[in-house]
């Protein structure tokens, strides 16, 4: 479905990612591990579009997607739900989500996508006309996750949705990423919480300081001695 | 006391109009961090579009917007296209000396045409007034504030109930987000200069029956608008439409209680007032 091939990138004089070859196939779970600074939100600025690479490839269903702008690629289907969540803060939980639905493909399906996200997440649907800026950081994210759903994608980048939340809101928002799975969009999860993301994912690939050094399915990265040793600490 | 509501209601009707520069000047600044320098010759190229229409084919004043309007709207949508959209990720001194650049450009390309005389556009209503209560109101003026109020309701409605009005919100709140959104957000940029300076060209439509038209009164909005747009705070729609009414009212105060010469410098107090004890503006926040 998504194959990265060679991709190189570097912010002016700082090279930050370094021939990484990526793939994910349709209905995976796949985690991409690495410390802080390893350049996973990079890699996923590079597939949205946000940021141009210095080379490589980047093709989705088969079409290269490195000569498109940031909103084709969402048009395709890729939708991101960047680090640090980024939610309209001057606008309602319902104006937020409306704006998941942006695009003319899922106009269409508005009403019926808000359902889904508020059975998804019941909490932001007592929240509705709550200003985005307002609410806590884990209604925050369940809002970033459901404003990307609005928009029908049909491979989802999850940048670090674990970040800054309390430990059983952590468990959640993985069990949830599950279930958006099993819903049948595919997945691309990006995530310093390496256990519980290898966990979840069909296949997984470790990065660091930019380069691909590991790749597999997700429980033998689990079992890896490097992978425990440098990021589990055992 | 019939001095005082007769002063406070003619503020408040400029006032109006003043409402329309500074909500475009905020809408620009909001979507592109953008300082607009050209944005009262943007509105000096309106007014000789309106004395143009009207003294060439002899279209009143407050008809005419709606031909006003649209070119406007081109105008500036083509200026975003061709020049700000360049600028956007540049250094603030470039996009500042760019904006001032365009800004006399019009400005110099008007004096070339017309001369930097001063140009009169009289009606035949241009100085009769209504009665009111007692209180007697400049007729240009009440057209004016009713035109104003009409514009901004439907602007209103256009950023909170349309998605292109939301898109562009969104683009002024989270740039990156909204791209992630598949919001085109260039689109949105020229959508939005196009509507600030199609308000800036209105505005200036609206006051060329009461003002004198010269290639140089640019400068003086100019500067109007960013007190208004910094009095709301930088961004905000609601902030500019309270932040021009005021100091609407506070010129005409101004020029009655005092002195019409001391009008400026009771804005300019107003404003730094405002800056040393609401620096972030009257509402304290600076997103659409
Ligand atoms: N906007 C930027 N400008 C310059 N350097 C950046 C920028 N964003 C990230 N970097 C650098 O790029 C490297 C990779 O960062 P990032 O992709 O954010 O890592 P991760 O998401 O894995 O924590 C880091 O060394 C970081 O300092
Ligand atoms: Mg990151």
């Amino acid at each position: 479905m998504l194959k990265i091939d060679k991709l190189n990138f570097s912010y002016d004089d700082l090279k930050v990612l370094w021939d990484i070859d990526l793939e994910v196939h349709e209905g995976e779970i796949v985690s991409v591990v690495g410390s802080n600074g390893a350049g996973k939100s990079t890699t996923l600025k590079n597939i949205s579009r946000l940021v141009r690479p210095d080379s490589g490839s980047i093709l989705f269903q088969g079409e290269e997607i490195t000569k498109l702008e940031s909103h084709q690629v969402v048009e395709r289907g890729i939708v991101q739900v960047p680090e640090g969540r980024k939610i309209f803060p001057e606008m309602t939980v319902r104006e937020n989500l409306r704006m998941g639905s942006f695009i003319k493909s899922a106009k269409a399906t508005r009403e019926s996508n808000m359902e889904r996200v508020f059975t998804l997440f019941p909490r932001l649907k007592e929240r509705e006309k709550q200003l985005g800026g307002t609410m806590s950081g884990g209604e925050q994210q369940m809002l970033a996750i459901g404003r990307g759903l609005m928009t029908n994608p049909k491979l989802l980048l999850l940048d670090e949705p674990s970040l800054g939340l309390s430990p059983l809101l952590v468990g959640n928002i993985f069990e949830i990423i599950k279930e958006i799975n099993r819903q049948g969009v595919t997945i691309l999860l990006v995530e310093q919480n390496v256990y519980q993301s290898l966990r979840i994912a069909h296949r997984g690939y470790v990065l660091e300081t930019g380069r691909v050094v590991l790749s597999g399915k997700g429980e033998d990265l689990l079992n890896d001695p490097h992978v425990r040793k440098a990021f589990l600490g055992m | 006391m019939i001095v005082f509501f007769q002063s406070l209601l003619s503020g408040v009707l400029i006032g109006g109009v003043y409402a329309l520069i500074g909500i475009g000047l905020t809408i620009i600044f909001g979507v592109m961090r953008i300082i607009n320098f050209a944005h009262g010759d943007i509105m000096m190229i309106g007014m000789y579009l309106t004395y143009n229409l009207f003294a060439m084919a002899g279209i009143d004043p407050f008809l005419s917007i709606a031909i006003t309007i649209p070119i406007m709207f081109v105008f500036g949508a083509l200026l975003q296209k061709l020049f700000i959209n360049r600028v956007l990720n540049a250094l603030p001194q470039n996009q500042i000396l760019l904006t001032i650049g365009l800004g006399l450009i019009m400005s110099n390309t008007m004096m070339l045409i017309y001369t930097s005389d001063y140009k009169i556009l009289s009606t035949s209503y241009s100085s009769s007034s209504v009665k009111l209560f007692g209180i007697s109101i400049s007729e240009p003026l009440a057209i004016s504030f009713v035109i104003t109020a009409a514009i901004t309701a439907l602007l209103y409605w256009f950023f909170l109930k349309t998605d292109t009005g939301q898109a562009i919100r969104a683009t002024a709140q989270d740039r990156e987000a909204a791209q992630l959104m598949g919001i085109n957000v260039k689109r949105m940029s020229i959508i939005a200069f196009g509507l600030g300076a199609a308000l800036a060209g209105t505005a200036g439509a609206l006051i060329s029956p009461t003002y004198y038209i010269f290639p140089q009164i640019g400068s003086i909005f100019t500067l109007k608008a960013f007190v208004i747009t910094v009095l709301g705070g930088m961004g905000s729609i609601l902030g500019a439409t309270l932040g021009g009414v005021i100091i609407g009212v506070a010129e005409s105060m101004g020029a009655v209680y005092i002195s019409s010469g001391w009008k400026d410098v009771v804005v300019f107090v107003l404003f730094l007032l405002v800056l040393l004890f609401k620096p972030a503006g009257l509402l304290g926040k600076s997103r659409m």
